[in-house]
C-alpha cells in the first residue's frame, strides 16, 4: 500500500493507483474529459491536473500513479487557473454553437464550462481558422470536426474495443486532427457504424444521425399506419435517460409511452428475435447434418451469428473469406421489417406502401443496416427509420409526457409476443443461450441440462467464452447427433471478434457455433444506449435483462404463440422457401481500408 | 553567483583519438566503475534537458530486465542547432564508441541511433564508419551492435518519449511519465537515451578520466560543450567552448557589434537582451542550452522572431495536449492582433498568463517550454511586439 | 506500369512486418517514388495487418512522408529563424519564378515540388534548402538558379 495525502487527508491505496482513483476514494471529485473507464489513460487534455508538492509542474491526475508520500492538491489557486485556461483553449477551438446542438445539455465540454461560468472569453476564436468539415456520409452517424477537441476518445474505442480504426489520429500541432483513412467519406472506409465512439464522445462531434423529425412526420400522416418494434437492450436501458438509475427495467411504461407518442402498433423485436432462433438453429443442426451424416466438407463451419449489424460489416471487411460461414439469417430487425409489410399487412388488412416501420435499437449500426439494398425483400424499405434508445428518449421528453408516472402497459399483437429466450438477445452470450434452449429441446425432446435453463457458461463479461455440449439420448430423427459435443463461443466487442477470427483463419477454432455481438457487452452496450456506458453500467443493463427473462412466463423461442402461429399461417417451416425469400440475406465482401 | 570563467576554446569532441585503446581501456573497467567516472565527471545531458548522464546511467543500469538499449538521440530540430550533424559528420566512431561504453555501463548490447530525416544524406557514410567500428569493438571483446532508425521530419520526436514511439513505428507522441525510460524507454525496456554530444564526452571522460574534465566548467556546468553559433555574427559555426562564460563574453567573441539579444537555447530556450548580457551566465546557473546560439542585431525586429518560433511550435506541437495544441495557436494568433491593433496591448499579458499555465500543464517539454522564448522575448521587447 | 504492391512486399521483406517497420517502409516507398499513393498506404496496411487509417496517421505525422502528390525532386526552404533572416524570401520567390509554380505546387511535368520547411539545421550556413535529402547552403540568387537549371537537365 502506498500512503499519500489528497488536500490534506491521508489515504492508503494500492501501489498502481491513479492520483484520480486515490482522489474518487476520498469523494474528492477531479474533472476530466479525455478519460473513460473503458479505455486506456491518455493524459491528453489536461483537464484533470492538480498540484503535487515540490513538483515543477501540476500534474495530470488521470495519469499519474500514486507514490509514497505524495502531497496532492486539487483545488488551489495553480490548478483553478490552469484548468479554466485549459477549458477555455478547448471553447477556443470548439465551434459552440451549444443551443442548435444536438448534444446541448448533454455535452461534456458545456459541463465543464458551466463549472468555470465563463462570463467573456479571454482567448481568441480559433474556429474559423481551421478548416473543419461535416462528414455525413453514414446513415448512422455524423462527424463534425468543428466540435472536436482531439481527446482521442474515439480513437482508443476504435482501436481498443472494436479493433478497427477506422478513424485515427492524422497530422500534428494546429493541424491535428481525427481521420479516416486519407479523410475519406466515412461510409467509404471499414467503419461498421457501431455508434461506440459515438458512446464515448464528450461533445457534439459525433453523434448519432437522427430520424426523430421524419418520425413524428410519420406519426402526424393520417395516410401513414405507423407500427414500432423495439429491441430486447432497450428496455432495461431507456430509463437511464429518464431519470432512473441503471439497471431498472421499463418495458410497461415505454410500451405506454410508444403508445402516448401516437404509434398505430406497438410491437415487439423479441418476435423476430424468437423466430431468428427457429431460423438459425435450423440453419445450424442442417448445416451439422450435412457435414456430419452426408459428410459434405463444403459445409461452412463454425457458423456464426447474424444478429449484429456492426460484425457483419467487420466480417465484410475483415474477414471475407469467411462470409459463408454466416447465418444466413437477417438481423431480428430485418425479419421484423420485413414481415410488417407482408404478413403484418396481411393480418391487418393494411396497404403496405402505406405502412412506415420504424424500430428503436440500442444500436447506430442499425440504421445503417436498415438502409442496406438487400433489405427491401417486402418490395418495400423493410425497416423505414431506426431511432436509438437515446432518440426514444428524447421523443418521450419532447412529447412532454411523465414517464415515471406512466401506467404500464403490454404490447400489441401480432408479433408482440415475446419469451424469455428472446429478451437475453440483449445481453452477449444471449443469442447462444436462446439457441441451445431450443436447439437442444428438439433434437433431444428434453430441456437443456442447466438449472432453471439458465446456461451460466455462456453468460458474463469476459470477452470470449466457450462451452461445450455433450448431446445424449437424441430423438430418432437426430440420432447422428448421439453422443456429440458441440462446441461453441461467444465474443463480444469486436476486439474479441477478431481473436476468435484469427483462431479460425489459422484453423484452430475447435467451434461449431460462435456468437458474434460488435458491441461490449452485446446490446445492452450497443452504440444507441444512454450515455455515459461502461463497465458497471453494462452490468446492471445485464443484469436487468436477466431478470426479464427471468420473470416471462414463457422462456424458449418455440413456445412463443405467435411463432408458432406464423410458421402454421404464413411461413410454413423454419429454412421454407418464404422464410428464405423474406428472412434470410446474403453478404457482400468490401474494401480492407 | 559563481564568476564567470570568460570565453576558453577548448578541444574534446572533435579531438582525434585512438578508438582502439579507448575502448579497450572501457572494455576492462567493470560497469560500476564507468558510471563512478561518469558520475564524478558532473557531466549533464548535452540535448539541452541537463539530466546528469552518471545518474541515468545508473538507474538503467539498476533495472533486472534483461534486455536493455542504449539510444543516440540525433534527432536535432532544435533551430540553431547543427552541432550534432558536425559531430556525426567528423567524429561519428566516438559517438559510436560512447554507446559502446553506455551500452557495457547498463549492460546493453543493442543501441539505436534515432538520426533526423534531414540528416538523411550523411547516412551512408556513417553506416560505412559503423561496419569498421562494428568490426573493431568484435575484436576488442564487446557484445555491442547499433543500428540506426531514420526520423522523417518532427521537431517533437527529440523528446525521449516520443523518439521512442517514433522508432516504434507510431506517430511521434510524447508518453506520460512515469514511467521514465530508465525503467520503460524504447519497446517498453529499460532505456539510456543520451543526445550525440553527451556519449563523444562520456567516451572522452573515459579516456582522460573525470578527473580533468571536473577542471573545466563551474559547479553547476561541468566541462565543455559545443555551441552552434548563427545569426548576426561574422564567425557562424561550431566551437567548442568551456562552460562558465557570460553571454557578454560570448558577444564580445561573436557579436557583430550591434548585438542586441541572444537567443539561448533555440526556440524552446531564452532570448537575453543586451542590457542582461553581463549577469547572464551561458549553463545550468544561468540560461541553459543544447548549444544553440543565436544572435540578433539591431537591425532586426523582435516581434518578426517571436512570430518566428510561435509558427513553428504552433506546426511542430504534437497535438495531443491541450495546452500545446490550442496554446501555440493562441499566442501566435494573439501576438498577431496585438501587432496589428487588432486587440490591446494589454492582451499581452493574457497571453503570458497563458504561457505558465502551458509551462507547468503541458505533457511535455515542448509545450512545457514555448513559454520560455514567448515570455523572455515579450518581457525585454515588449514595444517591438506592439509597435 | 510500376506495381506499388510489389515495392511494397519488397520493403516488407527486407524491414519486416512488425508495427516498427511501418517507418522504414514509408520511407523506401517515398524515397523510391516522392510520396505515398493511397495505393501504397493500403498496400503496408494490409502487409503489416494495420489500419490504413493508422498508416495515413502515422504517415500523415511526419512532414517529410508525403500524402499528396510530389514530384521527383522535392524541394524543401527551410523558413525557420536564421535562413529567415538571412534570405529564405528572396530564396523561395527565385525558386517560384524559375519553376512557375507557387509554394505547395508541384510543376506540370511532375519533376518538382516546392515546399516549405522547419529549421534542417544549416543555421550557420543560411539560407538552405534541402532537394530531396541533398543540402544546399549559403544560397544567393544566383546560386539557387544554377542549381535549380542544373536539375531540370539531370
Amino acid at each position: 500500500m502506498v500512503n499519500l495525502l489528497i488536500n490534506d487527508t491521508p489515504i492508503s491505496v494500492p501501489a498502481g493507483t491513479t492520483v484520480l482513483d486515490a482522489a474518487k476514494k476520498l469523494k474528492i471529485n477531479i474533472p476530466t474529459l479525455c478519460n473513460h473507464p473503458d479505455l486506456c489513460v491518455a493524459g491528453n487534455c489536461r483537464v484533470c491536473v492538480v498540484e503535487q508538492k515540490g513538483a515543477r509542474t501540476l500534474i495530470a491526475a488521470c495519469a499519474m500513479p500514486v507514490s509514497e508520500g505524495m502531497d496532492i492538491h486539487t483545488n488551489t489557486l495553480k490548478v483553478r487557473n490552469a484548468r479554466k485556461h485549459i477549458v477555455e483553449l478547448l471553447l477556443s477551438e470548439h465551434r459552440a454553437d451549444c443551443t442548435k446542438c444536438y448534444k446541448n445539455q448533454n455535452c461534456e465540454l458545456q459541463s465543464l464550462a458551466n463549472e468555470f461560468a465563463f462570463g467573456e472569453h479571454v482567448f481568441l476564436d480559433l474556429v474559423e481558422d481551421h478548416n473543419y468539415s461535416i462528414d455525413r456520409s453514414s446513415p448512422s452517424f455524423i462527424k463534425d470536426d468543428s466540435k472536436c477537441i482531439r481527446c482521442q476518445r474515439c480513437v482508443r474505442t476504435c482501436s481498443e474495443l472494436q479493433f478497427i480504426s477506422a478513424i485515427a489520429v492524422s497530422k500534428k500541432g494546429a493541424h491535428q486532427k481525427i481521420s479516416s483513412f486519407h479523410n475519406r467519406p466515412m461510409s467509404h472506409v471499414v467503419c461498421t457504424n457501431c455508434g461506440q465512439c459515438v458512446n464515448r464522445c464528450p461533445t457534439g462531434a459525433l453523434v448519432e444521425k437522427t430520424y426523430i423529425d421524419q418520425v413524428w412526420d410519420a406519426i402526424y400522416d393520417p395516410d401513414k399506419h405507423v407500427v414500432v418494434q423495439t429491441a430486447p437492450a432497450v428496455r432495461v436501458a431507456l430509463g437511464e435517460d429518464l431519470g432512473y438509475d441503471p439497471g431498472q427495467r421499463v418495458t410497461g411504461k415505454m410500451v405506454t409511452a410508444l403508445r402516448q407518442l401516437g404509434f398505430n402498433s406497438i410491437l415487439d423485436t423479441d418476435f423476430t428475435a424468437d423466430l431468428t432462433i427457429m431460423e438459425e438453429g435450423t440453419e445450424l443442426l442442417t448445416r451439422l447434418k450435412k457435414a456430419l451424416v452426408d459428410g459434405d466438407k463444403g459445409q461452412a463451419l463454425p457458423m456464426f451469428t447474424s444478429c449484429s449489424p456492426g460484425w457483419i460489416k467487420f466480417i465484410e471487411h475483415k474477414f471475407p473469406e469467411f462470409l459463408p460461414n454466416l447465418s444466413t439469417c437477417k438481423s431480428p430487425q430485418q425479419m421484423f421489417g420485413a414481415l410488417s409489410k407482408t404478413f403484418y399487412a396481411q393480418k391487418r388488412k393494411l396497404d403496405p406502401s402505406k405502412i412506415i416501420s420504424v424500430s428503436i435499437m440500442p444500436c447506430t449500426a442499425k440504421k445503417y443496416e436498415a438502409d442496406r439494398p438487400e433489405m427491401r425483400s417486402s418490395g418495400f424499405k423493410d425497416v423505414d427509420f431506426v431511432l436509438t434508445t437515446r432518440e426514444l428518449a428524447v421523443m418521450i421528453k419532447q412529447a412532454g409526457i411523465d414517464f415515471r408516472n406512466l401506467e404500464e402497459s403490454h404490447y400489441d399483437s401480432v408479433m408482440g409476443d415475446s419469451t424469455g429466450a428472446a429478451v437475453i438477445f440483449g445481453a452477449t452470450g444471449g443469442v447462444m443461450e436462446a439457441a441451445l434452449r431450443t436447439a437442444y429441446e428438439i433434437v433431444t425432446g428434453r430441456e437443456v441440462p442447466f438449472g432453471n435453463l439458465n446456461i451460466t457458461p455462456v453468460r458474463g463479461m469476459d470477452g470470449v467464452k466457450e462451452a461445450t455440449i455433450k448431446i445424449e439420448g437424441c430423438l430418432p430423427d437426430w440420432k447422428f447427433l448421439e453422443g456429440a459435443e458441440l462446441k461453441v463461443a461467444i465474443a463480444h466487442g469486436l476486439v474479441n471478434a477478431n481473436k476468435i477470427m484469427r483462431m479460425v483463419r489459422a484453423g484452430t477454432a475447435p467451434y461449431h457455433f460462435v456468437e458474434i455481438m460488435a458491441c461490449p457487452g452485446g446490446c445492452i452496450g450497443g452504440g444507441g444506449q444512454p450515455i455515459p456506458t461502461n463497465m458497471e453500467i453494462r452490468k446492471n443493463r445485464m443484469k436487468a435483462i436477466y431478470s426479464e427473462d427471468e420473470h416471462m412466463v414463457l422462456r424458449k423461442s418455440h413456445e412463443n404463440p405467435e411463432v408458432v402461429a406464423i410458421y402454421k399461417e404464413f411461413l410454413e417451416q423454419p429454412n421454407s422457401h418464404k422464410s428464405h425469400e423474406l428472412l434470410h440475406t446474403h453478404y457482400v465482401v468490401r474494401e480492407t481500408y | 553567483m559563481e564568476s564567470n570563467k570568460g570565453l576558453t576554446k577548448v578541444d574534446l569532441i572533435f579531438e582525434k583519438v585512438d578508438a582502439r585503446e579507448a575502448l579497450t581501456k572501457a572494455f576492462k573497467m567493470t560497469n560500476d566503475e564507468i558510471i563512478q567516472q561518469i558520475l564524478e565527471s558532473g557531466l549533464k545531458g548535452r540535448g539541452g534537458a541537463g539530466f546528469p548522464t552518471g545518474l541515468k546511467w545508473k538507474y538503467t543500469a539498476a533495472e533486472k530486465e534483461p534486455v536493455k538499449y542504449i539510444v543516440c538521440n540525433a534527432d536535432e530540430g532544435e533551430p540553431g542547432t547543427f552541432k550534432d550533424r558536425e559531430i556525426l559528420d567528423r567524429v561519428a566512431y566516438k559517438v559510436y564508441g560512447g554507446m559502446a561504453i553506455a551500452g557495457k555501463a547498463i549492460n546493453a548490447k543493442e543501441g539505436i541511433v534515432y538520426l533526423r530525416g534531414e540528416y538523411r544524406f550523411l547516412l551512408p557514410k556513417l553506416m560505412k564508419e559503423l561496419e569498421t567500428f562494428h568490426k573493431m569493438i568484435g575484436e576488442i571483446g564487446f557484445d555491442f551492435r547499433i543500428k540506426y532508425c531514420l526520423g522523417s521530419g518532427a521537431y517533437i520526436c527529440g523528446e525521449e518519449s516520443a523518439l521512442f514511439e517514433s522508432i516504434q513505428g507510431e506517430r511521434g507522441e510524447p508518453r506520460n511519465k512515469p514511467p521514465y525510460p530508465t525503467t520503460s524507454g524504447v519497446y517498453g525496456k529499460p532505456t539510456s537515451i543520451n543526445n550525440v554530444e553527451t556519449l563523444v564526452t562520456a567516451m572522452m571522460i573515459i579516456q582522460h578520466g573525470a578527473k580533468r574534465y571536473t577542471q573545466l566548467g563551474t559547479k553547476d556546468s561541468r566541462g565543455s560543450k559545443v555551441f552552434s553559433v548563427s545569426g548576426d555574427t561574422p564567425t557562424p559555426g561550431i566551437f567548442e567552448l568551456e562552460l562558465g562564460m557570460s553571454v557578454q563574453n560570448f558577444v564580445t567573441e561573436f557579436g557583430d557589434g550591434d548585438t542586441k539579444a541572444v537567443q539561448v537555447g533555440g526556440a524552446s530556450g531564452f532570448c537575453v537582451p543586451r542590457k542582461k548580457f553581463n549577469e547572464t551566465i551561458i549553463g545550468f546557473e544561468g540560461v541553459p542550452t543544447g548549444g544553440s546560439m543565436k544572435l540578433f542585431n539591431s537591425s532586426r525586429s523582435m516581434y518578426n522572431v517571436l512570430h518566428n518560433y510561435l509558427d513553428f511550435f504552433a506546426e511542430e506541437s504534437c497535438g495531443q495536449c491541450t495546452p500545446c495544441r490550442v496554446g501555440c495557436q493562441q499566442l501566435l494568433k494573439g501576438v498577431e492582433k496585438v501587432k496589428k491593433g487588432e486587440a490591446k496591448s494589454t492582451y499581452l499579458n493574457e497571453l503570458t498568463k497563458l504561457a505558465d499555465t502551458m509551462k507547468i500543464a503541458s505533457k511535455c517539454g515542448l509545450g512545457q517550454s514555448v513559454g520560455n522564448a514567448f515570455k523572455s522575448i515579450v518581457e525585454n521587447f515588449r514595444e517591438e511586439i506592439i509597435y | 506500369m510500376y506495381q506499388v504492391g510489389n515495392l511494397v512486399k519488397e520493403l516488407s521483406e527486407k524491414h519486416g512486418r512488425k508495427r516498427d517497420s511501418l517507418m522504414p517502409i514509408l520511407q523506401g516507398i517515398v524515397e523510391r517514388h516522392n510520396y505515398l499513393t493511397d495505393e501504397a498506404m493500403v498496400e503496408v496496411a494490409k502487409e503489416l495487418d494495420i489500419s490504413a487509417a493508422e498508416v495515413y496517421g502515422t504517415a500523415s505525422f511526419y512532414t517529410f512522408l508525403d500524402t499528396s502528390v510530389r514530384g521527383k525532386y522535392v524541394i524543401r526552404v527551410c523558413k525557420t529563424i536564421t535562413c529567415s533572416m538571412k534570405g529564405k524570401a528572396d530564396i523561395l520567390q527565385t525558386i517560384e519564378d524559375v519553376l512557375k509554380i507557387k509554394v505547395g505546387e508541384t510543376t506540370s511535368d511532375k519533376m518538382f515540388s516546392l515546399i516549405e520547411t522547419n529549421c534542417i539545421g544549416w543555421c550557420h550556413k543560411a539560407p538552405a534548402i534541402l532537394i530531396n535529402e541533398i543540402p544546399y547552403t549559403e544560397l544567393t540568387v544566383e546560386k539557387v538558379v544554377e542549381i535549380i537549371k542544373d536539375y531540370m537537365h539531370k
